[in-house]
């Protein structure tokens, strides 16, 4: 009788101490966070003890960046600490990034003391009003007795189903008042119970078209990274029994290895001619967790028109809404692959090998009419062959990948050419500028060891470069790689297409010197503006066991080709080598312009 | 000539397509735990994605397990209410959808309160209207009635309307709640 009292006495813990504890059993071993006067008590709790490491950013949107590239990197979800009012505003930018990306993440943010709610109190804001439009969930702990439960539930919600962020507020009384402990398996989620398996008779319709057709193609996205590296696995191993060629979205890529026999390269605005032609004319296409974004589909009544569709998704509302498809499969991307798989195997249907044969004789000459082909230079480096030669000088290493969000990002999908993953951490959805590093950051936590490298831009970089602070502080040797052209210009290159090449405000004026700013912050400065030693130049980056910033000068009026302009439909690419002063202005119509 | 290339150009993912499908009025019957912010939620998910809201009702219907009913009365194409449909099923707190228009001859009621001053031949016509609309006095002064009108939406309109010349004050109502016919009960 007595023990159990004590067991029970035992389990009574401060707010601080249950979020500490909870964390820990959720397996947390880093949290991303910013103090602040509305978490003081759990900043004092994470003081006396070793079990979690806390990393200190230099702004909050750097930590929800950080925990999402943490999140991609490992398939684990990131954790956010920040305090109320401006901490938890700064974090918005960074918790609609994640819910865009459907990127795991666990974000607690501090909250003034209960009575004090609605009364402007200092620092106080309505946080679970203003995320609740960028969080998959959110929370407002009233009271102590929930605490346990809400994290537990929290991560449950965070990493199940569509994967994205959820914000817990926890006001500073909360944090101080003593209450009871619950163990996660204790915890059952009443109404949110995403569904895994895809519908039987739905997988055998979806096989029925393969097994039949004559120019089909996977058009894969984020939803196969989320679903895990035996997703990835799966789709491989579904691509090779069927021989189908195979594209994906940006945020899909290393799904399936670039180096296979089927790949197309990436589809959609700046994708390969010949996946978004394969896109435009087949007869079946098989979209496994990818939600047919603008950027991927262009002009809709004339997106691949003659093609059945199989939709796979764990997320139903994905399912028709931007294009009607034949066969929706809602379920997780792993599963609903696994069963594929099996089914295919299970039939090993005959296949028309002479109308594939055919199919793959036409994406060959798509692909002969080189598309990332650029006009070298032997004086200036183009950016094209710099992501090339960072591509060539880290292949063989263990490298991982975060970009801003421009040109240099494009470059990047286009010329690198990813085996695996989870190593590629890029901002898809909402399209954030300053992403990349502290993404880098979040990354090199999780991969001590690995090399990790920011492709930036001149302008991007200067979003978020506090966070070169952070790395110094933590002994996070990341490699901020800026494609510097001292232009924002994916905005210059619509100002060309769309605005009589009047070039408003995209000029990056007053740069700072790159190397000095690295010194400033006590890492390493680079720069590089000859091709001929650009190689060595990166080779003497990555072996520097520090952080970098490195000033790549590249050839500044250089645009991202091949581009399907915004109005056109697949079948009407831009290529590098067709376009001219003339036709560039003439690329999008009247009402093409009002598009984004 | 600006104008008549605007006719010619291409439809696009951003253009707002000329709108060939019938927009169609449907009633939803939401389940939600019943906790802070699911309304804000719900509400949220209307306005955030431009969708119609015409008619709110929410009310605790099962107080020892916090449950919620929400009836919504919405509009759009049927596309748009499909949407609809899924959107509110991925709110975390959401038990579940139900489409009363789907399901079919789904029983519909709403409660107005009519206030009417007047006097003379309007007032006696104002109750003797009220009486063969079933409406209840709830309130009456000298010069005055507050009636009570419960019915299908067409009804309590069709109440109003006929008020207006009579004296019509003001109008609360409720918005309508709903519920399908025969022994099955919506799953919570």
């Amino acid at each position: 009788m007595s023990a159990s009292k004590q067991d029970l006495e035992s389990q009574q813990l401060n707010g601080a101490e249950i979020i500490l504890k909870a964390l820990a059993e959720q397996g947390v071993s880093h949290v991303f966070g910013y103090p602040g006067g509305a978490v003081l008590p759990i900043y004092d709790e994470l003081f006396q003890q070793e079990e979690i490491q806390h990393v200190l950013v230099r702004h909050e949107q750097g930590a929800t960046h950080a925990a999402e590239g943490y999140a991609r990197s490992t398939g684990k979800c990131g954790v956010v600490l920040v305090t109320s009012g401006p901490g938890a505003t700064n974090a918005v930018t960074g918790l609609t990034d994640a819910l865009l990306d459907s990127i795991p993440m666990v974000c607690i943010s501090g909250q003034v003391p209960t009575p004090l709610i609605g009364s402007d109190a200092f620092q106080e804001c309505d946080t679970v009003g203003i995320t609740r439009p960028c969080t998959k969930h959110n929370y407002l702990v009233k009271s102590v007795d929930d605490l346990a439960r809400i994290i537990h539930e929290a991560f449950y919600v965070a990493t199940s189903g569509r994967p994205g962020p959820v914000v817990i507020d926890v006001p500073k009384d909360v944090q101080f008042a003593t209450g009871e402990y619950l163990g996660k398996e204790n915890i059952a989620h009443k109404t949110y119970v995403p569904k895994m398996d895809g519908d039987a008779v739905a997988i055998e319709a979806a096989i029925d078209l393969m097994a039949n057709a004559k120019k089909p193609v996977f058009y894969t996205g984020g939803g196969v990274i989320n679903a895990g590296p035996h997703a990835s696995e799966l789709l491989r191993e579904l691509v090779e029994l069927t021989d189908f060629p195979i594209t994906s979205t940006l945020m899909g890529l290393g799904a399936y290895p670039a180096s296979g026999k089927n790949w197309l390269g990436m589809l959609g605005m700046h994708g390969t001619y010949e996946a978004n032609l394969a896109m435009h004319d087949c007869d079946l296409m098989i979209c496994v967790g990818a939600r047919f974004d603008d950027r991927i589909t262009g002009r809709l009544d004339a997106f691949s028109p003659n093609s059945k569709k199989i939709h796979i998704d764990i997320d139903r509302t994905s399912i028709n809404k931007i294009v009607k498809v034949d066969v929706p499969i809602v379920g997780d991307c792993g599963h609903v692959l696994e069963a594929m798989v099996k089914e295919w195997k299970k039939r090993n249907p005959s296949v028309d090998k002479l109308a594939l044969k055919k199919w793959f004789d036409q994406i060959d000459v798509w692909k002969a009419r080189q598309c990332l082909a650029y006009k070298d230079n032997s004086d200036v480096i183009m950016p094209q062959f710099a992501i090339e030669t960072l591509q060539a000088r880290t292949e063989n290493k263990d490298t991982y990948f975060t970009t801003e969000v421009g040109q240099h990002q494009m470059w990047a999908a286009q010329y690198l050419k990813f085996e695996q993953p989870n190593r590629w951490m890029t901002s898809g959805g909402l399209g954030t500028m300053g992403y990349g590093l502290p993404a880098a950051v979040g990354v090199q936590v999780a991969h001590p060891n690995s090399l990790v490298i920011d492709i930036s831009g001149d302008a991007s970089f200067m979003m978020n470069m506090q966070e070169m602070a952070t790395a110094m502080q933590h002994g996070l040797p990341i490699k901020v790689f800026i494609l510097n052209n001292q232009y924002m210009g994916m905005v210059r290159q619509w100002q060309q297409l769309l605005h009589g090449n009047r070039l408003s405000e995209t000029y990056t004026e007053a740069l700072p010197d790159f190397v000095d700013l690295a010194k400033a912050f006590g890492a390493t400065g680079m720069r590089c503006s000859k091709p001929d030693e650009l190689a060595g130049a990166i080779d003497e980056m990555i072996d520097i066991d520090g952080p970098v910033i490195f000033d790549c000068r590249v050839a500044n009026l250089a645009n991202c080709f091949p581009m399907i302009p915004s109005g056109a439909p697949h079948n009407e690419m831009l290529l590098d080598d067709e376009v001219n002063d003339e036709n560039i202005g003439d690329a999008i119509g009247v009402d093409g312009k009002s598009l984004v | 000539m600006t104008q008549e290339e605007k006719v010619n150009q291409p439809a696009s993912a951003y253009f707002i397509e000329e709108n060939t499908e019938k927009i169609e009025q449907h009633t939803l019957s939401v389940v939600v735990d019943n906790e802070p912010g699911v309304l804000a939620r719900v509400i949220g998910l209307f306005s955030g994605r431009g969708y119609n809201i015409e008619q709110l009702t929410v009310s605790e219907t099962m107080h020892m397990r916090h449950i919620s009913r929400i009836t919504i009365v919405t509009s759009g194409t049927p596309a748009v209410l499909e949407q609809i449909r899924a959107q509110l099923e991925r709110i975390v707190p959401v038990h579940s959808v139900l489409d009363l228009t789907v399901e079919g001859d789904a029983i519909e009621r709403e409660l107005a309160l009519v206030k009417v001053a007047g006097s003379g031949d309007n007032r006696v016509e104002a109750l003797r209207l009220a009486e063969a609309f079933r409406a209840r006095v709830v309130d009456a002064s000298s010069a005055s009635f507050v009636f009570e009108i419960t019915g299908k939406s067409r009804k309590v309109n069709q109440f109003i309307e006929l008020m207006k010349p009579l004296g019509l004050i003001e109008v609360v109502r409720t918005g309508i709640s709903a519920i399908s016919r025969g022994p099955e009960a919506m799953k919570v």
